[in-house]
């Protein structure tokens, strides 16, 4: 299974990336792989607040129907547009494939993500 | 597969059919019909002769898979053998020869088996008063949140807006929740498979409407812990609901309302043999305790002074839901199935699905895991994890199970298991198609280890093998056009 070391993650299966002000989100290797092939996504819109916890958008599979959840709160500053018209991106490459970049207003909760090791340990767990 | 449309075996001109000369004066479109819905162009009706039809249709209906084919244990859905002497009694002149705007006086006999099949409902779920109008068991449930909403409404507790839906629920249960304007919350189910008291307790508060459970649950579990269940949700103020989708379990045995259940919903199409999915229409009956009649849908059937009549005088009520009397052919199909069971025919056959599913549970267990080891009810729930692990997915063994001639069971739900493979054979299959399956499955098993290529790329046997189910929801074609067959 692929987890970056460079990445956090959230015990919903997100995964984070701080670059630069901007956190970028998106959904596991593992998300994807047990959600199988993706067929629709729902994102907020630019300028939404997010709160960490809550659900700020959709992924539509094959199978089921998940929401994704915020792992910080913030604002949205740039949703990605390429994964709405081809979610199969996330399928293919799902740590390439970040659904929303926000601003966040309270970093201090980015301590509290997992990190890579402790995110494996939590997929073991769950298979 | 390259088989052609109807559309496309279309000659110009070509007819299967001769009209005698019109007998009567003929009148011109116009004068009949306002000019602004009379077509211009003549509709693309496929012409076909009579022969060249019945093949085409002839040769469709062998491509489809129902249970008069074979076993079909798709979990949760019900897929009993549908006796045809409901057929036979839904095609009477009787009922097929009436119009529904005709008086109360004129349709009688109708009425009065609306009226009974209200009772024989409201007798075997514990109810008081069942409205026959929903058109499956989703719109059941829409009905029965309303009537939730209304209830709480009439007696200043308007403020009440969530919902409790466990981990396991069918899907539509939150999604009509939300229909309804509640707020969804979900209770998680507890290693045994039961509802989480602890958890449950800690959701208790002034802004509880009520809970939607099915006893059995979708893991095909008794819910060891009901009466406790309904008490909580009673005591914070709350309705209970019931999803019957998995009535047939219980039937003769135990009742919702016996269990403390406010709202039942039934499904006629699953549990009282009526055809189901592409052989529908459904029917959705929603009953109700004694507090909750007022807000039933109108009209509820009354018998008054000797006569059935259509009560539309029901001012609490949350209105109409469907035209007329529901899916009424349904209703009948579903009375002669009762009728011809009795109330000692129903509670054999929760009983022996119950016994049937607890034989090819036990069957299975060694080839595939069983995430809860418990005396199930009337469908069960496996997981392919073991198969995962080598590579084989559910869908792989689903896929295979065509190729042995049997549909697949329900995959992938409940959510809560992993790889869930949900089995529901019911009463109606015989101790030899149970083993057979077994044995089938039991073969798959073994291929997924000495032959996983055989899983991979089956269907073998079936017109199409994998769809792509990706594009099927991306790009849908929905109509066929003239412009299509140029492509």
């Amino acid at each position: 299974m692929n987890i970056p070391k460079d990445l956090k993650y959230t015990k919903d299966h997100e995964w984070i990336r701080k670059e630069e002000d901007l956190i970028y989100v998106g959904i596991t290797e593992y998300a994807q792989n047990s959600m199988g092939d993706v067929v629709f996504i729902e994102l907020p819109e630019v300028g939404d607040t997010v709160v960490k916890g809550d659900a700020f958008g959709v992924v539509e599979s094959v199978k089921a129907v998940s929401d994704i959840y915020a792992p910080l709160s913030g604002t949205v500053k740039k949703i990605n547009e390429k994964i709405l018209d081809y979610p199969e991106k996330v399928n293919k490459d799902p740590y390439g494939s970040w659904m929303m970049a926000i601003e966040s207003s309270d970093l201090s909760q980015w301590d509290i993500l997992l990190d890579a090791e402790a995110y494996e340990k939590l997929c073991e767990e769950e298979d | 597969m390259n088989r052609k449309l109807i559309f496309e075996k279309s000659i110009k001109g070509r007819k299967g059919y001769a009209l005698p000369e019109c007998d009567v004066p003929a009148q011109a479109i116009e004068d009949i019909i306002p000019k602004e819905y009379i077509r211009i162009e003549e509709p693309e009706l496929p012409e076909v002769g009579e022969v060249d039809t019945v093949r085409h249709f002839t040769l469709l209906s062998g491509l489809n898979y129902g249970v008069d084919n074979g076993l079909y244990p798709l979990g949760s859905c019900t897929m009993k053998y549908n006796p045809k002497i409901n057929e036979d009694v839904s095609r009477l002149d009787g009922f097929t020869g009436v119009h529904p705007d005709l008086p109360d006086s004129a349709v009688q006999g109708c009425l009065e088996l609306l009226y009974k099949m209200d009772l024989f409902l409201s007798e075997i779920t514990g109810m008081e008063r069942i409205s026959l109008q929903p058109a499956a068991g989703a719109h059941g449930e829409l009905a029965g949140l309303m009537m939730m909403k209304a209830f709480h409404q009439y007696h200043g507790e308007g403020h009440r807006n969530k919902i409790i839906v466990p981990d396991s629920a069918h899907g539509t249960n939150p999604a009509s929740a939300a229909m309804v304007g509640y707020e969804v919350i979900e209770v998680k189910t507890d290693s045994r498979g039961n509802v989480d008291l602890s958890e449950l307790k800690k959701m208790m508060s002034g802004g509880i409407a009520g809970i939607m459970l099915t006893n059995p649950s979708t893991l095909g579990l008794f819910e060891e812990n009901i009466c406790e269940i309904t008490d909580i949700i009673h005591k914070a103020g709350g309705l209970v609901y019931y999803d019957g989708a998995n009535l047939n379990a219980i039937m003769g045995i135990t009742r919702p309302g016996d269990m403390g259940f406010d709202i039942v919903h039934l499904n006629l199409h699953k549990t009282f043999s009526t055809p189901h999915g592409g052989g529908g229409p459904g029917s959705g009956p929603v009953g109700v305790k004694k507090d909750l009649v007022p807000f039933l849908p109108v009209p509820l059937i009354q018998y008054k002074d000797g006569q059935y009549i259509r009560d539309y005088d029901r001012p609490l009520s949350i209105g109409r839901v469907r035209s007329y009397f529901g899916n009424f052919s349904v209703i009948v199909k579903a009375y002669a199935y009762i009728l011809t069971m009795g109330a000692e025919g129903l509670r054999h056959a929760s009983e022996t699905a119950v016994l049937n599913a607890n034989y090819l549970m036990h069957k299975l267990k060694k080839n595939y895991e069983l995430p809860y080891d418990r005396t199930c009810m009337h469908e069960f729930v496996l997981s392919g994890r073991h198969q995962k692990d080598i590579g084989i997915t559910v869908l792989d063994i689903a896929k295979r199970m065509m190729d042995y001639g049997i549909h697949p069971p329900t995959v992938y739900f409940p959510l809560k298991v992993k790889e869930a493979m949900m089995f529901e054979p019911t009463e109606t299959e015989s101790l030899e198609t149970i083993d057979e399956a077994a044995e089938i499955l039991m073969r798959i098993a073994a291929e997924a280890e000495e032959n996983p290529e055989l899983l991979k790329e089956a269907p073998h046997r079936t017109p199409v093998a994998r769809l792509d189910e990706v594009r099927a929801v991306r790009e849908p074609v929905l109509k066929w056009h003239a412009k299509n067959k140029e492509k």
